[in-house]
């Protein structure tokens, strides 16, 4: 406690030391001034959980026809898949045309990205938009947003912070994937369930939500086994040698339950190379997460038979909760849960793989 | 008898060789199975074998590929080459950017030939890069490739301007399957290309005997006119040429690439390989076979702890601890109290 109550201390000390550092001429002192008065009723707004202040204070922007500044930090766009699909979705929603201005940075690494944030305060943005690398951290960089004005906005990963430090969260219910992924496994009433599962990297979110609806129903239920459990770190190559290792093995399994495409796809090389068959009505069951296009494509084909989506489209979301703030309006619910679907070989068309791949 | 004995073990090639009977050993004690090997088909209808062995032969050919050129570069720059993962995430972007292109619907736009001296191109320009940064600006080996071990992921996602693609021709699986007819893993072939071709350029050229003297002393073998930078730019140029049949071999695999974890932490296993092969890590006297056997032994450890269900993101550390012990073994100072010990021992018996 007391180190935390430092660490905000030491952070507010230096967000003063490097706005003094930076006003040099006498014209930066008046922004520095304005800043603070604008700062205030932000800080009356949280405290006093009364929304009228912001009213005042925020719509006057947006009247003079300015451009909304956004400061957005996301994870690298190369991490996979679902992260270049989110980038270039922030991309097409914070645009001139929109009425934003936006700024990225990039980092998978939290210190980056809290140094980024910072930045962004410095740049007197009007909105940050965070998916934070890392759970825990974020406390005092946040309270200096705040201080400075700043709504904050999370999306794609929670974080360990006061919720009045944000406005809104829009997130994945990873959980809840899990769960729909697995009560349809159980749907397809197999008489005995013996699993390979390939976790992602150990304590991520999806990792943790993905494989605990599975560790629970398989403690539960009698006829489901797991013949593995390895993680292979979110990559292809692992999980093909899992896999392999257990082909090679000659242990019996029916169901391939990876926590991601990519590591779907390692397992599936696998499987082909030692002529094992997959997918609709053959000996295995494969089943991934997050909706690649290429991965609905595979269910299309039947060579795959089961999808969980996890929704990267956040943008759509937060520029809602944007536009709500700007016009005064309250923000009912903190947190905001995507709306996300599990695909099934069966039953998946083309138009599906056209608007739910990424 | 002992004086022969005594060649054997200390020829340098008698530590990998060693740590590959001891594994063997230790899977024909906890489990024969480990050594069957059956013939079968893939989903194409091509015979394949399939077993533990294949899957040594097969994942260890990459990091034996990789081995080649790290003992090089070892053996002249006193240092090694960090970014070789990275690189191979350029090579096998490049790869496929040629063969497929930007928005490409997965159909062959040029001959995979094309694609792949493409990549040994790229992947030399980076090896040569590395090679100046070592060899002109004197940079430290570890610290110059650091560069493209930060940047090259991001280089290769730029290459194909972020996006995925995805070969859909059968002919590109061959390189990192089977070809059809021939039950062995192709890598296994394409690593026996590599460490014959190396070979006869180590037999019928002075590389062997210039990376050497470069290794040993930089200094006396300039003064003996030889050109010690373009030697160490040479052999990170080669490793370069190593990286683009990795990037291949990888590539080819999955059809596809990703960027962020495609032959991660390769370099590690790589650099390992030549440690265990008994290579001087700061420079000189190397060995290439030695390196290469060290390469499947990694493998067979990585395959046997997967066999045994070792949590793979505990690998790391059982590797850590099987080559601290081979490495220290390996070592002069214990070699030569070992060799004492053993000899007192004939003695007194």
């Amino acid at each position: 406690m007391k180190k935390k109550t430092i660490a905000v201390m030491l952070a507010a000390a230096m967000t003063t030391v490097s706005l003094v550092g930076c006003g040099g001429g006498s014209g930066t002192a008046a922004t520095q001034a304005a800043a603070t008065t604008a700062a205030a009723p932000e800080a009356a707004k949280d405290s006093a959980k009364a929304e009228e202040p912001a009213k005042d204070a925020e719509p006057a922007e947006a009247a003079d026809g300015e451009l909304i500044k956004v400061g957005i930090i996301n994870n690298d766009p190369n991490e996979s898949g679902y992260r270049t699909a989110n980038d270039a979705d922030l991309k097409a929603m914070f645009t001139k045309e929109n009425g934003y201005e936006a700024s990225f940075a990039y980092s998978l690494k939290n210190d980056e990205q809290i140094t980024a944030a910072q930045k962004f305060i410095q740049d007197e943005v009007d909105f940050l938009l965070l998916s934070a690398a890392d759970t825990s951290g974020w406390d005092s960089v946040l309270k200096d947003a705040q201080d400075a004005g700043i709504g904050v906005i999370l999306f794609d990963r929670t974080i360990d912070a006061s919720e009045d430090l944000y406005l809104a969260s829009i997130v994945s219910d990873m959980a809840k994937e899990g769960e729909t992924a697995v009560n349809w496994l159980a749907s397809q009433n197999l008489e005995q369930y013996n699993i390979i599962h390939i976790q992602g990297v150990m304590g991520s979110a999806a990792q943790q939500g993905r494989t605990g609806a599975l560790d629970d129903k398989v403690a539960q239920e009698t006829s489901w086994t797991l013949v593995t459990q390895q993680t292979a770190e979110w990559n292809s190559e692992k999980a093909q040698q899992i896999v392999q290792s257990v082909i090679d093995s000659g242990t019996e399994f029916n169901v391939i339950y990876a926590e991601n495409d990519d590591m779907a796809k390692g397992a599936v090389a696998a499987l082909d190379k030692a002529n094992i068959s997959h997918g609709v009505g053959k000996d295995v069951i494969v089943m991934g997460f997050d909706c690649n296009k290429w991965a609905l494509q595979e269910l299309l084909d039947q060579n795959w038979n089961y999808d969980g989506q996890c929704n990267p489209f956040q943008a759509a979301y937060i520029d809602e909760v944007i536009k709500k703030v700007m016009k005064g309006e309250a923000i009912t619910e903190k947190t905001i849960i995507m709306d996300e679907k599990g695909f099934d070989a069966t039953t998946i068309t083309a138009d599906d793989v056209n608007n739910y791949g990424i | 008898m002992t004086k022969k004995k005594m060649v054997i073990t200390s020829r340098q090639i008698f530590i990998p060789i060693a740590a590959l009977l001891l594994l063997a050993l230790f899977n024909l004690a906890v489990d024969p199975s480990f050594f069957k090997i059956t013939l079968g088909h893939n989903s194409a209808g091509d015979p394949v074998l399939t077993g533990y062995l294949m899957t040594i032969l097969d994942y260890g050919s990459e990091v034996a590929i990789l081995a080649i050129g790290m003992t090089l570069v070892t053996a002249a720059c006193g240092g090694q080459d960090i970014s070789v993962g990275a690189a191979v995430a350029i090579a096998g972007s490049v790869i496929l950017r040629v063969l497929v292109g930007i928005g490409g619907d997965g159909t062959l736009q040029a001959p995979i030939l094309v694609g792949f001296l493409a990549a040994c191109v790229v992947s030399m320009l980076f090896g040569a890069f590395n090679g100046i940064l070592v060899a002109i600006f004197k940079i430290q080996p570890m610290v110059a490739t650091l560069i493209l071990y930060t940047a090259g992921r991001s280089i290769a996602a730029w290459i194909n301007n972020n996006e995925l693609p995805i070969v859909t021709d059968k002919t590109f699986t061959y390189f990192g399957g089977f070809i059809p007819g021939i039950p062995i893993p192709t890598p296994f072939f394409l690593a026996v290309v590599c460490i014959i071709i190396t070979l006869l350029v180590l037999r019928f050229t002075t590389l062997e005997l210039y990376t050497q003297s470069v290794g040993i002393n930089a200094s006396s073998s300039r003064l003996n006119g030889l050109n010690p930078a373009f030697i160490k730019w040479l052999s990170f140029v080669i490793l370069g040429l190593c990286v683009a049949v990795v990037g291949l071999i990888k590539t080819s695999r999955l059809s596809t690439i990703n960027y962020s974890v495609i032959a991660k932490d390769i370099e590690m296993d790589a650099i390992l390989a030549v440690a265990l092969g008994g290579n001087v890590l700061s420079g000189g006297k190397f060995n290439i076979m030695a390196s290469i056997i060290g390469a499947y032994v990694i493998q067979f450890l990585t395959t046997t702890l997967y066999k045994f269900n070792v949590s793979s993101d505990a690998l790391p550390a059982y590797k850590a601890v099987v080559v601290i012990l081979l490495v220290v073994l390996s070592a002069p100072a214990v070699k030569d109290k070992l060799m004492r010990l053993i000899k007192k021992q004939k003695g007194v018996g």
